[in-house]
């Protein structure tokens, strides 16, 4: 149980900076997912807290201890990395005790923690196996299991489920969040993937070029981002984004409006487009539109209501408390 | 995944290795054969005509003195050249592998020494150490020691090991790298999270994933211990002083050649030739299990 405090860190490679002074307060037990595409620096960024890579300037503390200099082992921290990292040569039990062996342990402690974690895992029956038997989902379990059985003050998450298939993912996206909240632990979660980041998150970091765009709850990022990268980059399918001269805004440079926000009407409301194709989804349909200059607009609409028909011309409306005004410098107005 | 062809005929296959069997036919099973008649004949003095003798020539070796040392010296040797070579490759390895900067020239580097044929490694070695001209041994007659290994055993001894790794340590640093290099770093990494310290890594996690790498190279070196260091003694102690340093094959180059008996070369030969076989065997049988995977 502790808090973890990034203060204005950064980091460069040479000459190139990758973190641009991160500042992150994390509560005692909260999940905190950093989100960001490729080369954002958030994996970085966790490696950094780890003590896997140095820290240029800026201070990070855990429990209020700065950790700056600490070794990764004197950090009282747990990763699971994104290929598991498992010791190949080794069981499934030894995976899980090595940390503890290290540490001198006695050895009827160490099978007392490991069946506790094997048990929450549904590992039990696997224990004497070597990785190299055991499934992807498995894998995946071991690696939590010998993060969990050190009873580390915070753990770190690589992009644990990217290398899991579609169904798996979803299945161990639920069990870590269970997890968390069973033990409590102060979490470091990085993905790539704004799923797991809305559905695992208590508050959420989104990344962007080594800077921490925004930091909030899900939601809370979703229905108001401060930048046009947030609002381009959570939601899916993404936010349409406008020249606002072009729809009779004022200020600021660009509008976006997010696909649900925008009704396909055949009376004229505020701009036209021709219908270029549909994604008829079951539960929804995304409708892709072509406005008269070229650019593509997507709604998103019921599955329930007809499928227009493409070419034929339609009107798009939407609320003004549906417009999000972004500036020149990319951020909110 | 393996991928097998299948052949529709057997002239094709037969074709395809008849290339690789005429080769072993003529370079390795016709020369052992050869060694294997010969075995059983001793020259007379003036190598006019032979004389057939079963197994007297076996017989005769097994009780000698001379070939009995030299069983002792080439295990003594081999010994010494697989460790000092996979030794140091593996300590050049490990500081390579931790190179960021400049590594691509510090490989290319200590990879040359494995282009320098033995014969010429012995002359070069031979010339540093030489007990009149040699840099290093001038060095060392400074330092108030005096270097001569036409007359010390145990210096002889070193100077071949020394010579003889030299340019095998290039070839096991090649492959070490390569093995510490196919560990992922997130291993790593891990260990390091868990508390493991270098030297425990080390012990725990490194040396385990790179056995399978370490047990070829002493399957390699071993060998290349017994058969491939002929050059290497022949050019700087030609096995003395006092026979000191007459490895196996030199005995079969020096009691053939130079002291022209065919007939015990011969039998040599054949024991090495069996020797080798027995090594590997029980390298593979039982060194293997030990392997972690």
């Amino acid at each position: 149980m502790a808090t973890l405090t990034l203060d204005n860190v950064r980091k460069s490679f040479g000459a190139t900076d990758v973190i641009h002074g991160v500042d992150i307060d994390v509560q005692d037990g909260e999940f905190i997912v950093i989100v960001g595409p490729s080369g954002c620096g958030k994996s970085t960024l966790l490696r950094m807290v780890a003590g896997l890579e140095g820290i240029t300037s800026g201070e990070i503390r855990i429990d209020e201890k700065r950790v700056n200099e600490a070794e990764p082992m004197e950090r009282n921290i747990a990763m699971v990395f994104q290929n598991y990292a498992l010791y190949p040569h080794m069981s499934v039990f030894d995976n899980m005790a090595y940390g503890l062996k290290i540490a001198k342990t006695p050895k009827d402690e160490i099978a007392a923690r490991v069946a506790v974690a094997a048990k929450l895992l549904q590992l039990e029956p696997y224990l004497q196996r070597k990785p190299r038997e055991l499934s992807g989902g498995q894998r995946q379990r071991v690696a939590m299991g010998r993060a969990i059985v050190r009873k580390p003050a915070v753990f770190l998450f690589d992009e644990p489920l990217s290398n899991l298939d579609a169904k798996l993912r979803v299945q161990m996206r639920l069990e870590i969040k269970q997890l968390q909240r069973e033990l409590g632990v102060t979490s470091l979660y990085v993905t790539h993937d704004q799923v797991e980041a809305m559905t695992l998150a208590d508050r959420m970091i989104v990344m962007n070029a080594g800077v921490a765009d925004q930091i909030g709850k899900p939601l809370e990022v979703y229905e108001n981002p401060q930048t046009e990268f947030v609002a381009g980059f959570i939601g899916s399918p993404a936010t349409n984004f406008m020249p606002a001269g072009s729809i009779g805004v004022n200020v600021g440079k660009t509008v976006g409006i997010r696909p649900e926000h925008i009704k396909l009407t055949d009376s004229p409301t505020r701009l036209q487009a021709r219908v270029a194709y549909c994604e008829a989804l079951g539960a929804e349909t995304l409708v892709h539109l072509r406005l008269p200059h070229g650019q593509l607009i997507t709604v998103r609409q019921g599955g329930h209501l007809p499928l227009p028909s493409e070419g034929t011309d339609l009107w798009l409306g939407w609320d003004d408390a549906a417009m999000m005004v972004f500036g020149e410098d990319g951020k909110r107005i | 995944m393996e991928k097998r062809v299948i052949f529709k005929g057997w002239m094709l296959p037969a074709l395809l290795l008849l290339p690789q069997i005429v080769i072993t036919a003529i370079f390795f099973f016709y020369p052992a054969g050869q060694a294997i008649w010969q075995s059983m004949f001793v020259p007379d003095p003036f190598g006019l005509k032979t004389q057939f003798v079963g197994l007297g020539n076996f017989e005769y070796l097994l009780g000698d003195p001379y070939y009995r040392a030299s069983f002792v010296t080439t295990a003594i040797f081999s010994g010494l050249v697989t460790v000092v070579s996979m030794g140091v490759a593996l300590y050049l390895a490990i500081l390579a592998d931790r190179l960021i900067k400049g590594s691509g020239t510090y490989r290319t580097l200590l990879i040359w020494p494995y282009a320098v044929a033995p014969a010429v490694a012995g002359v070069l070695w031979m010339f540093m150490f030489n007990t009149r001209v040699g840099v290093v041994a001038w060095y060392l007659g400074l330092l108030g020691y005096d270097w001569n290994h036409v007359l010390n055993e145990a210096e002889a001894m070193g100077l071949v090991v020394v010579a003889s790794s030299w340019g095998r340590i290039s070839y096991n640093f090649l492959f070490f790298l390569a093995g510490l290099q196919a560990i992922p770093r997130s291993v790593i990494e891990a260990a390091a999270i868990d508390g493991a310290k270098f030297w425990t890594r080390f012990r725990t996690i490194v040396w385990p994933l790179l056995s399978p790498t370490t047990f070829f190279l002493l399957v390699v070196n071993v060998v290349y211990a017994f058969f491939e260091t002929f050059g290497v003694i022949h050019t700087i102690t030609a096995g003395g002083p006092q026979q000191a340093t007459t490895i196996l094959v030199y005995k079969v180059y020096s009691d053939g050649f130079v002291g022209q008996d065919l007939g015990s070369s011969a039998a040599q030969s054949v024991i090495l030739l069996v020797l080798v076989g027995l090594l590997t065997v029980i390298q593979f049988k039982f060194i293997e299990r030990r392997v972690h995977y």
